[in-house]
């Protein structure tokens, strides 16, 4: 029963202190009272009565500790403010911009754990050493090319070239794979990479050479017995693979000119648009907390060893 | 859970024998074994060259002027003359590719200086002192931790503005969070040894302690790091220069070069391609020889 009261508990924490770092971050490195001047004047000089009536309206008046505690009050709540350029409420943005992302997302998890968990696979299968030597060499050179430079290069050939494929745009579910095999690339490097390392550790495992002395034929130990065992520690991969798959979609949304969560990061940021851009950083950190709790909370039960390991 | 992360822990393939371990041999007789021994290395470690050497002294592989536009040249093929063409505006891509890389090493080096020094600093002070000191440190790396690098370096960036400096800075403090870690696991490791105990007993300051015995040994592992951290840095900062947040329009810059052949991709693929193709073949040979390192280093500990 502990167990689980800590770790959300520790959860509650991480999420505080991500917001007091994106807060620091932004609202004490940049000015932006400065921002909303420039935006609100377009460079005509501002009344020191105009800047008063505008820092009151965003609580810039407030002495910064008053601010933070208000804004922090108001985020627990779930009140994220105001963007600086829409004038509509942040929370209500991300909401918007978040089913296509969705999308992409899921279908590049979807390909990242097939093409992640397919080399793994095949790599620590096959005896032949040429063919796992390819294949535990591709999720290096995966990570080594640059994402948004892929997704052109996969347009330039399938839409330009052979004309499979659109471009651009989010209309139709096949406007959705170039996209998906571009996010997918990198994680299922990292998925690759993991699956490989448990892989080998659990083939080398006493239960293994037990099964092979049973007669148990070399596929259903692969599967059956290894991969149960290997795929435990990869799960705890997950956070990360959530997170680099949110990154992700600022650059493909770009290059894919689609809508979604990415684009509007994008755009944030170039117009210093400080409370969005402080929306986006605390979404994408709730969306790890809660995975890596969700994965925390299942772990004791798929591997029963940790809650004994784990002093309650 | 982050040594199952590190890029480093997965070579795949059985790391060389250390060559210093073998036979001794003379310099150019283990030089000679070592060249046809790794000859992927040996090429890695000469695109490294090609691109320092671009970095500082650009003219030596393009003596063309970068921002020179030939109007009758526009869009032209790679070929002989142009090795990778010519952009929409008749430039040569050859030449602008080697004069941008002056300003995407430049970003990339302050990324992992940044890094290394704010990352080892806080690595260091939560290893040696210990305590709470050690505590608060940690937990703030978590919280680095639990934000994707690429959204806080874009939080910096709403906050520092624009610029390939700013880009710097933003990747460097983004990636802090690992430097942080590997530097207070062996500032921890080199803690307990039995010679700093010694240099202890025997009546040596603090500091001296941590500038002579901690320090040194503790920095091999972080250094390695710093190789591998070099090849994300130039994926983060040319994504980010391909974003628009990096240098302005003339000045050409990796990322941001393939970002203006982006518009022209259905017709002139090669705008985009090469200097894409320049930033892969940069960071695969980065983290070969990283990897290499890796596994000279590595096993002596």
């Amino acid at each position: 029963m502990i167990y689980p009261a800590r770790r959300l508990g520790f959860a509650v924490l991480v999420l505080w202190a991500a917001y007091t770092v994106s807060f620091a971050v932004l609202f004490l490195l940049s000015d932006p009272v400065a921002t909303l001047v420039a935006r609100a004047s377009d460079g005509a000089s501002v009344t020191p009565a105009d800047l008063a009536a505008l820092k009151a309206r965003y609580g810039f008046d407030q002495p910064l500790v008053v601010q933070y505690l208000e804004r922090l009050g108001a985020a627990v709540r779930g009140d994220l403010g105001t963007s600086f350029v829409s004038g509509q409420p942040v929370g209500a943005t991300i909401a918007d911009a978040l089913p296509p992302t969705l999308q992409i997302a899921t279908a590049g998890l979807v390909l990242a754990v097939v093409f992640g968990a397919g080399v793994a696979l095949v790599a620590t299968y096959t005896r032949h050493r040429w063919l796992a030597q390819t294949l535990m060499g591709l999720p290096s050179l995966a990570v080594s090319l640059p994402v948004f430079w892929v997704g052109l290069m996969l347009v330039q050939l399938f839409s330009f070239q052979l004309g499979w494929l659109p471009a651009v745009g989010a209309r139709g579910p096949e406007a959705l794979i170039l996209p998906a095999v571009t996010l997918a690339l990198p994680t299922g490097a990292l998925i690759a990479q993991v699956l490989v390392k448990s892989m080998s550790t659990a083939l080398a495992e006493p239960y293994v050479t037990t099964a092979r002395a049973k007669g148990v034929g070399p596929v259903a130990v692969h599967l059956r017995h290894a991969l149960g065992n290997a795929a435990i520690p990869a799960l705890t991969v997950l956070g990360y693979v959530a997170g680099n798959l949110l990154a992700g979609t600022v650059v493909v949304e770009t290059v894919f000119t689609r809508p979604g969560l990415g684009r509007i990061t994008v755009e944030a940021v170039a117009d210093q648009d400080v409370p969005l851009v402080q929306g986006v950083v605390l979404f994408a950190a709730v969306v790890f907390v809660v995975v890596n709790l969700v994965v925390d909370l299942i772990y004791p039960l798929l591997d029963p060893r940790v809650t004994q390991a784990v002093p309650a | 859970m982050t040594d199952l992360l590190d890029p480093r822990a997965t070579t795949a393939q059985p790391a060389p024998p250390p060559t210093s371990g073998t036979s001794p041999g003379t310099g150019r007789a283990r030089l000679g074994r070592f060249l046809r021994r790794r000859p992927g290395l040996v090429v890695s470690v000469l695109v490294i060259v090609f691109v320092l050497v671009s970095a500082v002294f650009p003219a030596v592989f393009a003596p063309g002027d970068p921002n020179l536009a030939i109007p009758r040249q526009r869009s032209l093929p790679p070929g002989p003359g142009h090795w990778f063409g010519t952009d929409y505006l008749g430039r040569d891509m050859w030449t602008r590719v080697v004069h941008g890389t002056s300003l995407s090493l430049q970003a990339t080096l302050t990324a992992v200086a940044v890094a290394l020094v704010v990352g080892g600093l806080i690595g260091l002070l939560a290893g040696f002192v210990g305590g709470w000191v050690d505590e608060v440190l940690m937990r703030v790396v978590d919280v680095l931790l639990a934000i994707p690098p690429i959204l806080l370096a874009l939080a910096l960036i709403a906050a520092l503005g624009f610029g390939t400096t700013n880009v710097a800075i933003a990747v460097g403090i983004a990636s802090v969070a690992q430097f942080a870690r590997v530097m207070r696991a062996e500032t921890l490791r080199v803690r307990g040894t039995v010679y700093v105990e010694a240099a202890r007993a025997v009546g040596t300051r603090w500091w001296v302690s941590l500038g002579r015995h901690v320090l040194p040994n503790a920095a091999g592992p972080v250094l390695v790091l710093a190789v591998l951290e070099f090849g994300l840095a130039i994926l983060a900062v040319s994504s980010l220069s391909f974003l628009g947040y990096g240098a302005p329009p003339p000045a050409p810059e990796w990322g941001s070069l393939v970002a203006e052949g982006r518009n022209y991709l259905a017709t002139s693929w090669w705008m985009c391609a090469m200097p894409g193709l320049t930033i892969a073949a940069t960071v695969l040979s980065v983290n070969r020889v990283s990897k290499a390192l890796d596994g000279e280093w590595g096993r002596d500990r």
